[in-house]
């Protein structure tokens, strides 16, 4: 947020270097955190913030944290809604709402220094001697009561706060009431006029004789003509399945696809455990059809046989993996990327398989299209990585052009000539589904044995050197097709940034301000992670040195995973590591400052 | 498993046709007559050939799938029925058969087997029960009699074992028949009938170890001087003799005749008609597609994404 506003009860702001210099009342960015218990209903208060400012054709970014209890808990969920591209969900908060005593206490540092602190003056005391922010006191809880009537205890605050935030950031309250009607009013028509009195009451509030200061966000043109749709990760990645169409057995990605597959005649299982899914899905995926298995963590280790087993029978499948803090049940509900290596590696034997990793919720769809085609050429398992931070974070985007989209993956039952082979020596396996007609009277096994090219078992020490050679080339001749990624900055400099996955805003917002302040630097963002594309090494030379930046730990070599394959790959040592394991996304300015050491 | 016989033109499916890969089966072992009774039955009902497919998990009688020419796959250990669920699921036009053994079945695929059964998948599983891990030359299974000597239990094995019909029973298997590998005929009949279940219809056949447990089921083999104890279904036939055979739809019964001391009597101890998962998903989809009737995929999921703007 730009400059911030002079009010009745600041003391003295401090002046903030804002990130756009801008009118004092025209703002292009906000950062935006609602801080209270998870019954507060600040996730879909932050959700309304973010499909609004969708609708606006604004950038929306959000961050939440996600209590460890089934109901309840602190938990925050930030919101940074920006004119011009948001890349990261924002280092520091300009604007703090704070339901509760301990969401005050717990997150007042989050807040710039001259920042608005909006709080519910029945639940919380400000530190009457902090003198750092602009302080605004508001009755919520009891302005809501006082608005329902009384029944409501507790409810209804989050859109109350909805009202007071469209009042002082001059938001388009008709949108708003829209989404309100949409979001309520499927069910009950009275739960929605129930929440619009709650809105209006908040939206009514004389906040200005606490906060003189209005904002307005700079109005943006669409760019592309198309509108924006506003998800998280996880539904970009359940929504990208059905564009590619596959048949699923599989959190919340698991529980979309139940009630979105029916619609298109696909098939969602929930399964006794994790060996099940992955088998099944391989059934599915035998049998014709492309299907997906997913997991976190633990759930994927144990899934991890048979995906060998798909890649030596050589299986189209693909396997998500949100990723979270390990090792073993780890950090449930927070982030890491340590999970590049056993998605690589993790499997007994010489098992090559495709590894993507997509680098925003608008990527997480298109990365699932992406996957299905990738596993259908090649006939190979495919783990698609995401994380916990881009798994519940919500971002709007231009709605993809689905008919441009769209594969055929319909099994493939016509019948093979004779000669027909499963495992040909010379060319991509593609497999013959149950109920195709084997012309030449050869019915193919797929198997996990060592096979010849009929899949019959062989102890032939030249075809498993055959075979394996087979497996190899597939994703050599994969990693010929894949684009080198584009360049972020200049080609030649002092400092290349390479990242993967979860980390693409906040690594490319740190090359923007680094090079505002006229350092070298320039980033890549690698979406295919195994194979590598080919050709990095031309790019890596007109660097003195290249970062690999990375939410992993360094290991006992000093490199984090990615940045060890990339020294093996290209015996490089300008290639250096830049890595955390806190829990947390990358903050801007930790990658500024720990690049720049 | 109920089978949709299309008749092909007759006689197409021969043993010829079916033959594949030599068994690489010890002499004697039970599982040749497993074999040949599984030609003779797609012989006699001649299937359509593109449409069986044989799968198996990891262990002696579960490369049953290379010795079949058929569509087939051999998994991994213990995920037998996790894979041919998928397939069954996936594509109703297809026979589905499972085979494999003891230790596939109710140690490391025990809990799949549970909820295969409570699913009610529809397919047809042979479990080739020879009490002995054959393939790790002698060592204890699931199914080994308490004292049994193996290699894993020099003493005699302490552990009391599975017993498979009533582990079926509590799952929820529809179909559940118990047969002998020396007794073809009547093997025959058990898969054949596994075959019209529609449902998850299991069949335990003991199938002798030739080389590691070879006396095991002398004692329900005639010719070895056993007994080999059929069970009699009611006919509904309001003879006084009726009222003393077995109503295969009575669980409790079942659970009774399970209860015998082995080797017991063979036959179908239980069969009931209960919808099966591919009929309820199936049923699920139409409805949900019908209130979707006259939309294309992308119509549908475009209204989707509209709901997110």
């Amino acid at each position: 947020m730009s400059t911030l506003p002079t009010t009745s009860t600041s003391a003295s702001p401090q002046p903030v270097a804002g990130r756009a210099d801008l009118r004092p009342q025209n703002i292009s960015d906000a950062v935006i955190r609602l801080a209270g218990d998870s019954q507060d209903g600040i996730q879909s208060l932050g959700g309304f913030l973010a499909r609004l400012a969708g609708r606006s054709a604004q950038d929306v970014m959000t961050y939440m944290t996600i209590p460890s209890t089934i109901s309840g808990g602190p938990s925050i969920f930030q919101v940074r809604i920006g004119s011009g591209e948001v890349l990261s969900a924002g280092d520091e908060a300009d604007f703090l709402v704070a339901f509760h005593q301990h969401s005050y206490d717990n997150h007042l540092n989050s807040l710039k220094a001259g920042g608005v602190l909006l709080y519910d003056s029945d639940n919380v005391e400000p530190n009457p001697d902090d003198k750092r922010f602009v302080n605004v006191g508001i009755a919520i809880s009891s302005l809501t009561i006082e608005a329902l009537g009384g029944t409501a205890k507790d409810k209804g605050k989050n859109i109350f706060v909805l009202g007071l935030l469209a009042s002082i950031f001059n938001f388009d309250a008709d949108k708003l009431k829209a989404l309100i009607r949409e979001r309520f009013g499927k069910k009950d028509a009275s739960l929605a006029e129930t929440a619009l009195i709650a809105f209006h009451a908040g939206y009514n509030y004389p906040v200005a004789d606490m906060l003189a200061t209005r904002y307005h966000f700079e109005p943006v043109t669409n760019h592309s003509g198309r509108d924006q749709v506003t998800m998280d990760g996880n539904q970009a990645i359940a929504y990208g399945l059905i564009a590619a169409y596959p048949i699923t057995p599989w959190t919340s990605v698991m529980e979309i696809l139940r009630t979105e597959l029916p619609k298109y005649g696909g098939l969602f299982v929930q399964t006794e455990d994790e060996l099940a899914a992955v088998s099944m899905a391989i059934g599915f995926s035998y049998s014709g059809n492309l299907a997906v298995t997913g997991s976190s963590g633990p759930g994927i280790s144990l899934k991890a046989e048979a995906i060998g087993w798909a890649s030596m029978a050589e299986i189209p499948l693909i396997i998500v993996n949100v990723q979270r803090g390990g090792p073993s049940t780890g950090l449930p509900t927070q982030v890491e990327q340590s999970d590049l290596n056993q998605s690589i590696f993790g499997g007994h034997g010489d098992s090559p398989r495709v590894v993507l990793a997509a680098a925003s919720v608008e990527d997480c769809f298109y990365i699932m299209v992406e996957a299905a085609r990738i596993a259908k050429k090649y006939s190979t398992p495919v783990f698609v990585l995401s994380d916990s931070a881009l798994s519940t974070r919500i971002e709007a985007f231009d709605e993809p052009d689905l008919k441009a989209l769209a594969l055929d993956l319909k099994p493939d039952l016509s019948p093979r000539p004779d000669g027909y082979k499963p495992y040909p020596l010379d060319k991509i396996t593609q497999h013959a589904p149950p109920g195709s007609p084997m012309l030449g009277g050869k019915y193919p096994v797929l198997t996990g044995l060592e096979h010849d090219e009929m899949g019959h078992p062989t102890g032939s020490a030249k075809l498993h050197v055959q075979m394996t050679e087979k497996r190899r080339q597939k994703l050599q001749k994969l990693a010929e097709e894949l684009p080198l990624p584009e360049v972020h900055g200049d080609a030649e400099g002092d400092t290349l940034l390479v990242g993967w996955g979860s980390t693409y805003g906040p690594i490319r917002e740190a090359v923007n301000r680094m090079r505002e302040r006229g350092d070298k630097v320039s980033a890549i963002h690698l979406r295919h992670v195994h194979p590598l594309p080919n050709g990095l090494d031309k790019v890596f030379a007109g660097f003195k040195r290249v970062v690999v930046v990375e939410l992993n730990d360094e290991g006992i070599y000093g490199f984090g995973q990615l940045a060890t394959i990339l020294r093996a790959r290209y015996c490089e040592p300008k290639i250096r590591s830049f890595t955390k394991t806190n829990g947390m996304t990358f903050l801007v300015k930790e990658i500024i400052d720990g690049i720049s050491k | 498993m109920s089978t949709t016989i299309t008749p092909t033109e007759s006689g197409t499916l021969t043993r010829a046709a079916l033959t594949s890969d030599r068994p690489t089966w010890c002499p004697g072992c039970g599982d040749f007559s497993v074999l040949a009774s599984f030609y003779k039955i797609l012989e006699k009902r001649q299937l359509k050939h593109e449409n069986i497919v044989t799968l198996a998990g990891i262990g002696c009688s579960s490369r049953f799938p290379y010795f079949v020419n058929t569509h087939g796959a051999h998994f991994i250990h213990g995920r037998a029925v996790p894979l041919a669920t998928g397939v069954s699921l996936a594509r109703p036009d297809l026979d589905v058969f499972v085979f494999g053994g003891d230790g596939d079945g109710f140690s490391i695929g025990g809990n799949h087997l549970e909820h295969g059964a409570r699913k009610n998948i529809d397919l047809t599983y042979v479990i080739m029960d020879n009490s002995v891990y054959g393939m790790t030359k002698k060592q204890t299974s699931p199914t080994s009699p308490v004292g049994f000597k193996t290699k894993t239990d020099p003493l005699g094995a302490v552990d009391r074992p599975v017993n498979p019909v009533k582990k079926l029973l509590a799952a929820g298997a529809t179909f559940i028949a118990r047969t002998h590998a020396s007794q073809v005929k009547h093997m025959i009949e058990m898969i054949e009938r596994a075959m019209d279940h529609e449902g998850f219809a299991v069949v335990q056949v003991l199938s002798d170890c030739s080389n590691f447990f070879a006396d095991a089921f002398d004692s329900a083999n005639p010719r070895k001087g056993g007994e080999y104890k059929i069970i009699e279904e009611k006919q509904w036939d309001n003879t006084p003799e009726d009222a003393l055979r077995h109503d295969v739809t009575d669980e409790a019964a079942a659970y009774k005749l399970a209860d015998a001391p082995f080797p017991g009597p063979f036959g179908v101890y239980f069969q009931v008609n209960r919808p099966t998962k591919n009929a309820l998903e199936e049923a699920a989809i139409d409805t949900i597609r019908g209130k979707l009737a006259g939309c294309s995929d992308i119509e549908i999921l475009q209204k989707t994404l509209d709901r997110m703007k």
